[in-house]
């Protein structure tokens, strides 16, 4: 089959468009950068593609609260389409501003609230997959950064349970490499039950606070001049791909 | 109609926790016991119940919050509520987004209607009238914003934030036709109004004022207010750099022309076709080759008197504002990285300070001064999608009266475009002038000619703006996604420093003239006089230069990105710069007389007496001197800020800002900004303010070299490094001060030469002194070190081969290289002595060396020894590795015999490296020629062990770490 073509949102304020198309098109998928404004002009637009991704970044600032500004302008104008768009068997992701996005216009379940420190964080954090997803297919572990002030996962008590019984909980945030490493603590932002990402009941709309965008590449890794002394020492050529990049090939691949 | 929404959060709210903490910390003492957080909006306009509530639901999130539309919901016990919201006209984003929310669910505009955002903190806790009112203090800045505080059971009161001028907003003569005292009044304190109150410095000399004087004389004419108004911004020390360009003493071409342009000439020349400079000093950034397709663009500026008044405000226009200098580079480049650099005060000195007599106008708290420009970069670079990846913070007393706020944007521009060089650009007679982005309001009014004066009680205050980076952001995409590579636009140029005064006239030199409408211009209220309107420093705004037969294809990219552009004029042939307002001239000069009619002033210095520091006088423990430093701000570990400035966005991220396992911030960066090459950029920092005390020379010699060594760390190479200038000096009206910058001047000169690293660009500021009183009313001045920051930045081949700082495994040997001498003077660790002098040529040759041998693989760590000397190097590798080392520092290269002087001297040109013993033949093979030490080796034992001429150290990993990480441990 062909490869699928993606459509990253854009405008308001969103700003990880361009290393998102990258690392699609880095796995043979062909990817269209498009003003949320194009799309509500021509929702057509939408018929042409296979994957969307509502990418990170800080629509409207933030301001009135993370998503909230853009995912109402999704839902009022875009909403009909997005659904005729899932009808279809195909994926969408939000990543980070856009996971925030999904759940204000009611594409995932839950909410995102300002992190216990009460401060926007970069940092590394490693992910479990806990839940089934195109997107999360064969992966056990993966270290990826988050960006964010507003990350922490909430869902009240009985939501929770479904998503838990659904397998809808993708992602967990687990000690792993890099929390070992730089002695952090596993969960950055305080989200309820370690959640970092969860999927619509079917798994094929995926909502994550954590950039697999930003982490395809090996000279990403937070500590990678510490590992590269491990290939360098035992007379190895030092790896190219990073552990995100796992994720495109899924959505690709789903297609194929 | 007014109507108000208030929500709040139905579950754990993290704002109001983290409100609580801060102000339980600032009030150990009060019973303060709880704080909720309610959002309110209040809408001025009419709408109807339906729409009110439809309005509210669209502003909750339905899952964790409730609304409401009547009364604002108190919670169960509290004894105090604080209102705080933003001042009339102060740029409200939550406002604005909320008004863009409202009208899109309603389908309509708001017209005239207006949306004002605020909150209100619940304090419970038996609290006095008096904390609450200290609290609220705490909570809001009174330049900007407005505290209301309730006790518990009294009304709210609906404050609607409208801006309201009954300012006259007539063109008024001028008559410069009085005697020189009153013509220096105008000078020095702004143009009389009709009831004799002042507009406000235009910071004219009479000699200027003369010249002006005389040129309407021979127009026949009185000079308007608008006129005069915008020659003083066009003259403006801020705008013309007039001490840098004039005369100084023999240095007839002024010392840019002559220290810093001369240097780079003289660099291009010698490298030949090694040349990478593309565009130097002629554009708002200055830009280097990065490969075939693409050129970096590099610029740094400072925002320092406003970030005094709101360091929030101030540091966040800062950065948005040094984004539009890449936004304004050539036809524009996309900002790829934000640096910062922040010379404050120690945050925890608790001096007081008025601006005036009567004390009635506080100098905010330093602790305060530094929380808000933290803020500011945190919102205005994360907002952008623009990484940080590198920073610092610096302390000295005298930032106390001004802080010196840094802000530096790297972009990325494609060299050409269907045949079209991006980098060059020129606005046609017949384009028409178009105003992009924000709308125009009062604010920064004076902002060019204030920031040429000390900040004292007639500093105004509506030379604060607030930026608003979403509003750029979408401007960017608008230019960067689209209209750029479309060709759409013949010139553009920053809205920065006299606002459309300044761009319009700068362009208008590209064309030949200009003629402008301006009652075209959107503004965001009524009643601004034509000069406000004209001088306005509101944010996010360009000028751009767009040809007749393109503008319908640019304002419908504009229109689908929801961004303002406006036609406000023609650029024209004329040679004038034209003014009308509705059809009637307001403003007629010519460009010649706008441009360089300014007097050259011919200035002197005079070589002031030396102050002579004192001698430490209780000589430390090395130990203890070595955990003293550690737990200051200057050498402490900043990893909060690093930590909250996104520097992973866009994917370019390879070295971090904080680095190792222990997480020890850097002093350079490396990026990879395009995703199919594998050459990276590495930005790196050096100053050493401290050594003015002694000498300015030696001083910019040190922060060059400092710069250039810390990129070299990195891993890049001297022959493709390129350093950028920043001057930041007070009362330098003095000849002693001006004495002071030639020196400073004389060596970025010689060490840039020596090293071959020319200056791509640069700036100035001035006058960072601060002229006001003590809490016992007497009057004081503090002026700021002569401060040199000097950036860095160059092109590496292949991002693979960078260099972090940590210690990595366990037997690799330690070496430092380059001379260790008894240079004590101004350091850390404190002393008289003398002050580091730079060996070029030494330095040169150590850095080329170790240039090669990091590209040959052949060391694994590497830090420069800067500030605190060998020992905190030492400290920080070890640290940032989780791992000791067991070192003799008894045989050192240089003269330091000392224990102090070999463990803190800071003397230029040395590094800290770490080597497998694999690779140590070939290593020191690759230093001959260089002065190096196998000083000892990485250990697992957790401790430094430190063998020194005399003495001995100990010092256990987790102590240094700990130090380390204590100064900022709790913010």
């Amino acid at each position: 089959m062909k490869k699928p073509h993606v459509i990253i949102f854009s405008g308001y304020g969103l700003n990880t468009e361009d290393e998102t198309k990258s690392a699609f098109e880095s796995v043979g998928a062909t990817a269209d950068i498009v003003h949320i404004n194009d799309l509500i002009a021509k929702p057509s637009l939408l018929q042409k593609a296979q994957i969307l991704v509502m990418p990170g970044g800080f629509s409207y600032g933030d301001d009135t609260g993370s998503g909230k500004a853009y995912g109402n302008r999704l839902k009022q104008h875009l909403g009909a389409a997005i659904e005729e768009f899932l009808k279809r068997d195909t994926l969408m992701i939000g990543i980070c501003n856009g996971f925030q996005i999904l759940t204000n216009a009611g594409l995932v379940d839950g909410a995102l609230l300002t992190n216990d420190s009460g401060r926007f964080s970069c940092r590394w954090v490693d992910l479990e997959v806990t839940g089934e997803s195109p997107w999360l297919k064969d992966i056990k572990t993966l270290s990826v950064p988050i960006a964010h002030g507003e990350g922490k996962y909430y869902a009240p008590p009985s939501q929770l349970a479904l998503l838990s019984k659904a397998s809808q909980i993708a992602l967990k945030y687990v000690e792993g490499e890099t929390a070992k490493h730089f002695s952090m603590a596993a969960n950055p932002n305080g989200s309820l039950e370690n959640i970092a990402g969860v999927t619509s009941h079917n798994g094929r709309v995926l909502g994550l606070m954590p950039h697999p965008e930003r982490a395809v590449r090996f000279t990403q890794l937070p500590h990678w001049t510490n590992l590269r002394e491990e290939y360098v020492r035992g007379g190895k050529e030092l790896p190219t791909e990073g552990p995100g990049l796992q994720i495109f090939k899924n959505a690709v691949n789903y297609f194929i | 109609m007014t109507h108000r929404i208030a929500v709040s959060s139905k579950v754990e709210d993290a704002r109001a926790e983290s409100l609580l903490r801060s102000l339980k910390a600032l009030f150990p003492q009060s019973a303060l016991e709880g704080a909720s957080y309610v959002q309110a909006y209040t809408v001025d306009a009419d709408l109807t119940p339906d729409e009110l509530r439809r309005v509210a639901e669209r502003l909750t999130h339905p899952v964790t919050e409730v609304s409401s539309t009547g009364k604002i919901p108190t919670p169960g016990n509290f004894s105090y509520a604080l209102e705080i919201g933003c001042l009339p006209g102060v740029t409200d984003n939550v406002g604005r987004t909320a008004r863009e929310t409202i009208e899109d669910c309603l389908g309509r505009s708001l017209g005239e209607g207006e949306v004002y955002s605020s909150y209100f903190l619940f304090l419970s806790g038996s609290l006095s009238q008096e904390e609450a009112h200290a609290m609220a203090r705490e909570l809001h800045n009174p330049l900007i914003e407005r505290a209301s505080v309730y006790p518990a059971g009294s009304d709210f009161k609906v404050i609607v934030p409208r801006v309201e001028l009954h300012e006259h907003t007539s063109v008024d003569e001028v008559s410069l036709d009085v005697d020189d005292a009153e013509l220096s009044r105008i000078g020095k304190e702004g143009i009389k109004n009709a009831e004799g109150t002042r507009r406000g410095p235009l910071a004219l000399s009479l000699k200027q004022l003369e010249v002006i004087r005389d040129y309407f004389k021979k127009q026949k004419r009185n000079p308007t207010d608008i006129e005069l108004e915008a020659l003083a911004q066009a003259w403006s020390e801020h705008c013309k750099h007039t001490i840098f360009a004039d005369p100084l003493d023999e240095v007839k071409e002024g010392i840019y022309n002559r220290y810093i342009k001369g240097a780079t000439e003289r660099i291009r020349k010698a490298k030949g076709k090694k040349d990478f400079c593309v565009s130097v000093f002629k554009d708002n950034s200055g830009a280097i080759a990065f490969d075939e397709k693409y050129l970096i663009t590099h610029k740094v500026e400072t925002h320092n008197s406003p970030s005094g008044l709101d360091p929030f405000g101030g540091s966040v226009t800062a950065i948005v504002g040094v984004n539009r200098d890449c936004l304004g580079f050539g036809l524009g480049a996309k900002p790829i990285a934000n640096v910062y650099g922040f010379f404050v005060a120690d945050p925890n000195d608790k001096t007081e300070l008025f601006r005036d007599q009567a004390k009635t106008q506080p100098l905010l708290p330093a602790r305060r001064i530094l929380e808000g420009v933290i803020r500011g970069i945190n919102a205005g670079g994360n907002q952008s999608g623009i990484p940080t990846p590198l920073g610092f913070i610096a302390v000295d007393p005298s930032y106390r009266g001004k802080p010196l706020v840094f802000g530096g944007t790297v972009g990325l521009i494609p060299r050409k475009n269907k045949g079209r060089k991006l980098y060059e650009k020129k606005a046609k007679p017949g384009d028409y002038i178009v105003m992009l982005g924000g709308r125009v309001g009062l604010d920064g009014i004076h902002g060019a000619t204030f920031s040429s004066e000390s900040l004292s009680s007639g500093s105004p205050a509506t030379a604060v703006q607030i930026g608003d980076p979403i509003t750029q952001k979408k401007l960017s995409d608008v230019l960067i996604r689209e209209a750029r590579d479309k060709g759409l636009y013949s010139s553009i140029t920053d809205d920065g420093a006299g606002g459309l005064s300044g761009s319009v006239g700068e362009m208008a030199g590209e064309s030949g003239g200009a003629v402008v409408d301006l009652e075209k211009i959107p503004l965001k209220y009524p009643g601004l006089a034509p000069w406000q309107i004209w001088l306005s420093e509101s944010q996010e705004r360009m000028t751009l230069a767009v040809p007749k037969a393109k503008w319908a294809a640019f304002k419908k990219i504009c229109d689908r990105h929801d961004v303002e552009a406006t036609r406000i004029g023609e650029f024209t042939k004329s040679e004038r710069v034209i003014i009308r307002h509705t059809g009637r001239i307001i403003s007629d000069i010519s460009l010649d007389f706008l441009h360089d009619g300014r007097p050259v002033e011919q200035q002197k210095s005079a070589e002031p007496k030396r102050v002579v520091l004192q001698e430490k006088i209780s000589p430390e423990e090395p130990a203890q001197a070595i955990l003293r430093m550690l737990s200051g701000p200057n050498l402490g570990s900043i990893s909060f800020v690093s930590q909250q400035y996104d520097h992973e966005v866009q994917g370019t991220s390879v070295t971090k800002p904080l680095q190792g396992k222990g997480r020890v911030n850097a002093d350079a960066g490396v990026i990879k900004p395009v995703f199919d090459s594998t050459k990276g950029v590495v930005l790196s920092h050096g100053y050493t303010p401290w050594y003015s005390q002694i000498d300015t020379y030696a001083m910019a010699a040190a922060a060059i070299d400092t710069a250039v060594r810390n990129a070299i760390a990195a891993g890049a190479s001297r022959d493709y490094l390129a350093i950028l200038d920043n001057f930041c000096w007070s009362s330098s009206e003095k000849p002693e001060r001006l004495y002071e910058l030639k020196q400073a001047a004389k060596a970025c000169y010689d060490i840039a030469t020596a090293y071959g690293t020319p200056f791509i660009s640069g700036k100035d500021s001035m006058f960072n002194d601060f002229r006001g009183y003590t809490a016992d009313g007497k009057p004081t001045h503090i002026a700021a070190l002569p401060t040199l920051l000097v950036s860095a930045i160059g092109v590496i081949p292949d991002v693979s081969k960078t260099m972090t700082i940590d210690f990595k495994r366990v037997g690799d040997l330690v070496y430092v290289i380059g001379d260790t001498n008894d240079e004590l003077g101004a350091s850390e660790y404190g002393g008289a002595g003398t002050v580091p002098v730079v060996d070029v040529k030494k330095n040169a040759k150590t850095y080329d060396a170790l240039s090669k041998a990091i590209q040959k693989g052949l060391v694994v760590s590497a830090v420069g020894v800067g500030r605190g000397g060998l020992g905190i190097a030492l400290a920080k590798s070890a640290v940032a590795g989780q791992l000791g080392a067991q070192l003799n520092l008894a045989k050192l290269p240089g003269n330091a015999k000392s224990d102090e002087a070999v463990m803190f001297s800071e003397s230029q040109g040395r590094l800290l490296l770490s080597v497998a013993r694999t690779s140590q033949k070939e290593f020191e093979k690759a230093m001959k020629g260089v002065a190096f030490a196998n000083i000892g080796e990485v250990v697992q034992a957790a401790s430094l062990s430190i063998k020194l001429p005399e003495a001995a150290v100990e010092l256990p990993l987790s102590t240094l770490t700990e130090s380390y990480r204590s100064f900022f441990k709790h913010w």
